[in-house]
């Protein structure tokens, strides 16, 4: 089937609107997260606080990684917008490497704590701290799937349409991610050490 | 217009979002590590700063200020920001006026309250 420009960019359009509705939905997820978190973070039941288990360094290099793997998504598809495609594929293969490097050092983390004792069996505090950041995590590890999926089918069949509008779709997605992850930072990781 | 001339400016449009959200990020950090700033002054401050950075990516990187009318994006951006706003502020409203919490404690004797309470921990 032969699809015209117009056509071609009003799907485009659609499906942009519908997918930045499920966003604001899944922010409704992540605020009512926020809300748990910040309700239950003084029962510690005698366990750490949030200052005793937060090593700083390590959570800022997290956010620097995800806001520069946000910038190469943002990179990759104008790339692709202007038919730059080799070089779309060089920025997709840097947004992978570095959301993967941000899951792996907040897989260290978790396993850190988990093997200090500090579960999210131990405390209201911990359930709620790891239920939120967890959340965004598995969100980083579908968005890592998702793009994967999508750099396979770009190898195999080139750029069509509507791999093009997938991508579009998953940059939406990235991006979003990237602006919960300010909010992680701030209220969980800053403010748990004032 | 032509289309090198057009992407150069897209290109501009995303170093400057990166380089602002990074200015941000480490102001954030250095105000707290450093202690410039304590207690409720620094919540507000790092909340404002966290607010900022939230606008300056829907600008530089999702492009919310790009989009044509009718502006739905913008919309339900607007209107879920007021739910989610309810959600939050309402959750903790609702809950620092809860009884335990209407007590002066500290977080430590407040555990210790809820153990005698409860038998072990909430």
């Amino acid at each position: 089937m032969i699809e015209t420009k117009i056509e071609i960019a009003e799907k485009k359009h659609r499906s942009t609107i519908g997918f930045w509705l499920y966003l604001m939905t899944d922010s409704l997820l992540f605020a009512s997260l926020f809300a748990v978190y910040i309700v239950l973070k003084d029962g510690i039941a005698s366990g750490p606080e949030a200052k005793d288990i937060i090593v700083m360094p390590l959570v800022l290099t997290e956010t620097i990684l995800l806001l520069a793997s946000s910038l190469t998504c943002g990179l990759a598809l104008l790339s692709f917008k202007f038919k730059k495609i080799r070089q779309a594929v060089v920025f997709l293969a840097l947004t992978y490497a570095l959301g993967v490097a941000f899951l792996t050092i907040e897989l260290t983390e978790f396993s850190t704590l988990i093997a200090d004792g500090h579960g999210w069996q131990h405390s209201a505090f911990l359930s709620a701290f790891f239920v939120l950041v967890a959340t965004h995590g598995a969100h980083i590890a579908v968005g890592l799937l998702w793009l994967l999926v999508l750099i396979i089918v770009l190898a195999r069949k080139g750029l069509t349409s509507k791999l093009e509008r997938q991508f579009t779709l998953f940059g939406l997605f990235w991006h979003f991610l990237d602006l919960v992850w300010i909010f992680i930072f701030s209220i969980v990781y800053l403010g748990g050490l004032l | 217009m032509t289309n090198e001339q057009a992407y150069k400016k897209s290109l501009g449009k995303y170093a400057i979002g990166f380089i602002v959200s990074l200015i941000l990020t480490f102001a954030a950090y250095f105000i707290v590590t450093e202690s410039y700033l304590e207690g409720m002054v620094a919540m507000v401050v790092i909340g404002a700063l966290a607010f900022v950075q939230m606008i300056v990516q829907l600008i530089f990187f999702l492009h919310l200020d790009e989009e044509s009318r009718p502006r739905i994006k913008l919309f339900a951006f607007a209107s879920m920001s007021l739910i989610l706003l309810i959600i939050v502020v309402g959750s903790l409203w609702i809950m620092s006026h809860l009884n335990y919490n209407m007590m002066e404690m500290s977080p430590a004797e407040k555990t210790e309250y809820m153990m005698e309470q409860k038998g072990g921990g909430f």
